[in-house]
């Protein structure tokens, strides 16, 4: 299973619990909007991180994929 | 203030100044949720209350129906007082955002970090030995003031200043339109002389930052400009010195969650979430400016309503145990900040303040209590916190 994670832009107001949950993950722009890292794919070791960002996005504009 | 009529069905009737309301407000809401999601009362010219978490959001969202050119609920019809982006809709509500959003990220508000934590250690000081203190007057009340001055370009010690219009503005004045056009003009003045120093001694500050700023080219105008002022002035102390008292008012009584947090200082962020959760401090307005429904409740025009994120935040159909504070609540996804286009902009400023507040003070006062010989009080309108909360210590 390979788990990526994505930030709805059009969502995004720029709480930023996404970067501070998850820095490895996500990056903040020089307004303070969200986006993911690179292409969004989350090592396993962070797939909990990833998911805890998801649960603390106020605005749900993340989105967790996980494909086989 | 006025004597006000008493209350008798918070369905119809509601009155947010009333003393219940302002001293515990979570019973009333709850009963609310239950019995009529949205209230309404004919006091303030008509105003709607929401109370659910999901009603709550839609209104957030809904630019179309709901104008942010009035945010406060008041008793006279107000005049109209721009302070963008917060009293802007869209489209001007972008671009004015944006001109203030840098000055906000989270890595521009780390330089600040050091000064807060200086801050937070002198006041700390200066009632360590002293078997207690107020913590709402002697320490929570004074940091917040102290960092915007500071990000500001201006005196710290002005804050007393500030503090007297912020409570003009939002307090007082939402029953007495005098006192509120008096302190609006005293910030304007106040504003301008500061403007006009920078015009020849520009500095490295916001009031120097903004008055030279430009959407889409043009310089923005002067009452945009002392708008924006009066805004980072207004929202970002009465707001943040609620939020870090609420911390305290709760760990005075909890003595096992701030054991905790002494031990697991590395918690604390988590807990702030959920103090910011359950104590929200901020309670917004909108205008309807268009008829609509809400969960089935009309909702006419020029009517206000109560957008009242501490409620939103304790509906339990969104959050489990919503009257529980439970410092290490791991799915918190809590609109303290408000959701949508109006997110506040001050909302990482704000929690690196409580965090750092949090942090240098159970450094060095890890064990504290209520005093049980004085009474806490709380603010009441717009933004809610105590206003006196008398600890000892040990």
């Amino acid at each position: 299973v390979t788990v990526k994670v994505k930030v709805d832009r059009e969502k995004c107001q720029g709480h930023a619990r996404c970067a501070a949950l998850a820095p490895e993950l996500f990056a903040l722009d020089e307004l303070g909007n969200a986006r993911e890292i690179g292409d969004g794919s989350v090592p396993d070791a962070l797939a909990d991180k990833a998911y805890l960002a998801k649960a603390n996005c106020p605005e749900m504009a993340i989105d967790v994929e996980e494909t086989q | 203030m006025s004597a006000r009529p008493p209350v008798n069905d918070w369905s119809t009737d509601f009155d947010h100044l009333d003393p219940r309301w302002v001293e515990n407000p979570y019973p009333i809401w709850e009963e609310l949720r239950e019995k009529c999601p949205v209230a309404h009362t004919e006091r303030f010219r008509g105003v709607y209350f929401p109370s659910r978490y999901e009603d709550v959001r839609a209104v957030a969202y809904d630019t179309e129906h709901f104008s942010s050119r009035r945010i406060i609920v008041r008793e006279t019809p107000p005049p109209r007082i721009p302070a963008p982006p917060i009293t802007s809709d869209p489209p001007e509500h972008r671009p004015a955002k944006n001109l203030l959003l840098p000055a906000f990220t989270p890595d521009a508000i780390k330089r600040h970090e050091p000064g807060m934590r200086e801050i937070c250690g002198k006041l700390i000081a200066r009632f360590a030995d002293k078997g207690g203190c107020d913590a709402a007057v002697d320490y929570a009340q004074e940091i917040p003031v102290r960092v915007i001055a500071v990000m500001l370009g201006l005196p710290e010690e002005e804050g007393e200043r500030f503090r007297k219009w912020i409570h003009e503005i939002l307090e007082a004045g939402i029953t007495r339109p005098d006192i509120l056009m008096k302190a609006l003009g005293e910030t304007e003045k106040y504003f301008q002389a500061e403007i006009e120093k920078r015009r020849t001694d520009p500095r490295d500050d916001l009031i120097t930052q903004l008055s030279r700023a430009t959407i889409d080219g043009e310089p923005i105008s002067e009452p945009h400009l002392l708008g924006a002022l009066r805004l980072i002035l207004i929202a970002g102390i009465d707001t943040t010195w609620s939020a870090i008292g609420s911390c305290f008012w709760h760990l005075a009584q909890h003595p096992q969650d701030r054991k905790r947090l002494v031990d697991e200082p590395e918690l604390i962020p988590t807990a702030v979430e959920e103090f910011l959760r359950a104590y929200a401090p901020v309670t917004m307005a909108r205008e309807v400016i268009k008829d609509t429904t809400i969960n089935g409740c009309p909702m006419k025009s020029g009517e206000m309503v109560l957008l009242s994120f501490p409620a939103a935040n304790r509906d339990p159909k969104m959050f489990p145990d919503a009257d529980r504070v439970v410092i290490d609540r791991a799915e918190n996804r809590h609109a303290a900040f408000g959701l949508g286009i109006h997110r506040c902009i001050g909302s990482n400023l704000a929690r690196l303040e409580i965090t750092v507040a949090l942090q240098e003070w159970l450094k060095r006062i890890p064990d504290f209590r209520l005093d049980p010989s004085a009474k806490v009080t709380w603010s009441e309108g717009t933004v809610r916190g105590p206003r006196k909360l008398p600890v000892l210590f040990g």
